[in-house]
């Protein structure tokens, strides 16, 4: 029972810190059609936040918390100046954002570099130094931290989607530009206003991320193309289908390690999620509209 | 069934066989290229100076290790030019960075001895980044100082090893456990050529010794996430772990570990690459962990004293000491002492002085074995203190002579020495 339960859990915690980088993507990639290669560098920007204000803040339970508002807004106002700076001349053409994107994101890594050349050791909050039984496998709470950590950001924004106006006009933009700028809707700061919270979710991650291992400048590209990967299995324009497919990844993942070895694991999920895209090409979930687009 | 099978066979030793004849060749043809190339080595020390070259990875993963290792470097070349250089000419190094990619440290080498015309390189840490810079050490008859403890299982006449091999370092780190009573042992690695090799050499060293493994896991250098891998040691509950991993990898094992609840009074990690310079940025407490070195900042002795104090006052990136730095310390002394003594910057002359130069260290006086390029090293087992440092707990019997393919080990057969030599490429 144990030995099946403890993937399951790791597995589950693993797609959580995955979703959080996915969500991010699912909004700039999935929403807008950018593909921002630099939005590995993001996590990054939220470890290193992390790593300041654990300077400033010796407490390291209140130096976490504090992190997150100062992970989102920096990682969200990187991801601003990019897109104001880089993205928004190449909206229309996807293989040069691509290119344009890779080299912000080895940029930014050698600027990390010359900065923390061996990294920025977060140190784990003491609160989360413990472990819930679970039917006789002890879970760790750092992990328990970052389900709940991605199920906020995921209600979050959720919420912001649905519920609210700024949401309204994203989907408008997204769905039909022309149709939503006829209606009076700055479709331009939308587009800004889309990629700071889509950057800022990626701070977040790099907050969670940087509880796992040690942060350094592959952070970012440890994650990004699972991430990619997700948002793409998921099916492009809905969140349900990104949830799941990080999910599934995690947790098979965290099965294939258990069976086989990490080495591995990482060759058969990579493998299983091409398969699945070889057959259903459009994702999990697909958004059917009457556009002609 | 049979016969396919035979057939296979057939095939295989055919395939070897011309493998063999290949290799062979190639091996004759690389041997006139030395000839021809060390003949028009373009090395030039005709001059007031002599040009060294340094290859550490700058950054990548293993930066968090490899960056001191270039600065010390710098400290010994700085100090011997005070004392008035190598043979009276000025050490000027060339860096370049291997950016914990294999095949740059290949490319980095061969522009090093071909565009530089350095006469000996300094560097590397993990055997990946050696095994890529060997064939071309060889290939231009050149020299490589390799500061690291390693899998053993090699010697070649173009690498000086200045680091542990396995019976310096694991052989005597397995005595220890045996000497605690540990009964059940898991090996936790990071997934290449070295924690393979340690791991095969351990296993079969631990069931002489009466030692149970409980589990053996690695993860990918590249990859940090240890917390499957490590509910499996929950599962397996060893008395302790035996951990080669190397690198920022190390913190993601830490920190699942404190995860899980594992703890250093109920399951013990014993490293082979946790030092002063790691303990400390580990993210998490170790205190109470155990690692095997041959270098101790604690180590008691003049020498190490005057190491301490020069590099504090040196200008490095921190202000500790550990064991990589020392050896890569002691091998430029090293090689100082072997040009002076050869009266040249020649590498086969060099060679055929070697045997039995010695260096007064911060460890203790090393000496250089001129068959098979390694050092002298006492072994020792360090604990964890508050202060990240270690207290050493365990000593051997004085220095231990190098034994890189274990030929003094009884348990070790020779089929499995020829197999891990061949696997080891």
């Amino acid at each position: 029972m144990e030995s099946l339960i403890a993937p399951l859990l790791n597995g589950t915690a693993d797609g959580a810190l995955l979703l959080i980088a996915a969500l991010g993507l699912a909004l700039t990639f999935g929403q807008m059609g950018v593909i921002n290669m630099a939005h590995g560098e993001f996590l990054l920007a939220g470890a290193v936040s992390a790593y300041w204000t654990q300077g400033v803040v010796s407490n390291t339970n209140i130096s976490i918390l504090l992190a997150l508002p100062v992970a989102f807004v920096f990682a969200g106002l990187l991801g601003l100046v990019l897109e104001i700076t880089v993205i928004q001349w190449m909206y229309d053409r996807p293989l040069d954002t691509l290119l344009a994107t890779v080299g912000v994101s080895l940029g930014l890594q050698q600027l990390f570099l010359q900065h923390y050349p061996s990294g920025v050791p977060v140190k784990k909050p003491s609160l989360l130094d413990g472990q819930l039984d679970v039917f006789g496998y002890a879970w760790p709470l750092r992990q328990i931290f970052t389900i709940c950590l991605a199920l906020v950001c995921l209600a979050g924004l959720a919420a912001l989607l649905r519920y609210t106006t700024f949401g309204r006009r994203i989907r408008a933009t997204v769905q039909n530009r022309p149709l939503a700028e006829t209606l009076g809707i700055a479709t331009r700061s939308v587009d800004r206003l889309t990629f700071f919270i889509g950057s800022g979710l990626a701070g977040l991650g790099g907050v969670a991320a940087s509880l796992i291992g040690g942060t350094n400048s592959q952070l970012g590209t440890r994650y990004i193309i699972l991430a990619f990967l997700v948002v793409v299995a998921g099916g492009l324009g809905q969140l349900r289908g990104t949830v799941i497919a990080a999910w599934a990844v995690g947790v098979s993942t965290a099965y294939f390690a258990d069976w086989t070895t990490g080495s591995l694991a990482s060759v058969i999920t990579f493998g299983l999620v091409v398969v699945f895209l070889q057959v259903r090409p459009q994702g999990l979930f697909t958004i059917r509209t009457r556009g002609l687009a | 069934m049979t016969r396919t099978r035979s057939r296979v066979a057939a095939a295989s030793v055919i395939a070897l066989a011309a493998a063999i004849g290949l290799s062979a060749c190639g091996g004759s043809k690389a041997g006139d290229d030395t000839t021809s190339t060390s003949s028009e080595s373009c090395v030039d020390t005709s001059g007031d100076t002599v040009k060294l070259g340094l290859i550490n990875s700058l950054t990548g993963a293993m930066a968090i290790s490899e960056t001191t290792v270039s600065s010390v470097l710098h400290m010994a070349a700085d100090e011997i030019n005070a004392d008035g250089g190598i043979m009276g000419k000025q050490i000027e190094l060339v860096q370049e960075d291997g950016a914990t990619d294999w095949p740059t440290f290949a490319e980095k080498t061969e522009k090093l001895i071909t565009k530089d015309c350095v006469a000996a390189i300094f560097g590397g840490w993990t055997s990946s980044s050696r095994k890529a810079m060997k064939p071309v050490a060889e290939k231009y008859n050149s020299l490589l100082f390799y500061p690291v403890q390693y899998e053993g299982l090699e010697a070649s006449k173009n690498i000086y090893y200045t680091g542990a091999t396995t019976n310096q370092q694991i052989l005597p780190a397995m005595e220890f456990l045996k000497s605690k009573g540990v009964k059940t042992l898991f090996l936790a690695g990071s997934d290449y050529v070295f924690p393979r090799t340690a791991n095969a050499i351990i296993k079969l060293y631990a069931e002489e010794l009466g030692i149970e493994i409980v589990g053996e896991e690695y993860v990918p250098l590249d990859k940090d996430d240890w917390t499957t891998q490590v509910s499996k040691i929950v599962d397996a509950k060893p008395d302790f772990i035996f951990n080669t991993i190397n690198g920022s990898s190390n913190v993601g094992f830490i920190k699942a570990y404190t995860d899980a609840g594992l703890t250093a009074e109920t399951t013990p990690i014993i490293s082979v690459s946790i030092a002063e310079e790691e303990a400390p940025n580990m993210g998490a407490d170790v205190t109470g962990q155990y690692a095997a070195w041959n270098y101790f900042q604690s180590v008691q002795s003049p020498a190490n004293e005057k190491f301490i104090a020069d590099w504090v006052a040196y200008d490095g990136p921190s202000d500790v000491t550990s064991d990589p730095m020392e050896a890569a310390y002691d091998s430029m002394y090293l090689y100082k002492a072997m040009v002076e003594k050869a009266g040249s910057f020649d590498v086969d002359k060099i060679n055929a002085v070697s045997d039995g130069v010695s260096f007064d260290a911060p460890e203790g006086t090393v000496v250089i074995d001129g068959e098979n390029h390694h050092i002298s090293k006492p072994g020792l087992i360090g604990q964890i203190n508050a202060d990240n440092q270690f207290d050493i707990v365990w000593e051997s019997d004085g220095p231990i002579e190098p034994d890189p393919f274990l030929e003094g080990y009884s348990w070790f057969p020779e089929a499995t020495r020829d197999a891990l030599v061949a696997a080891a490429g």
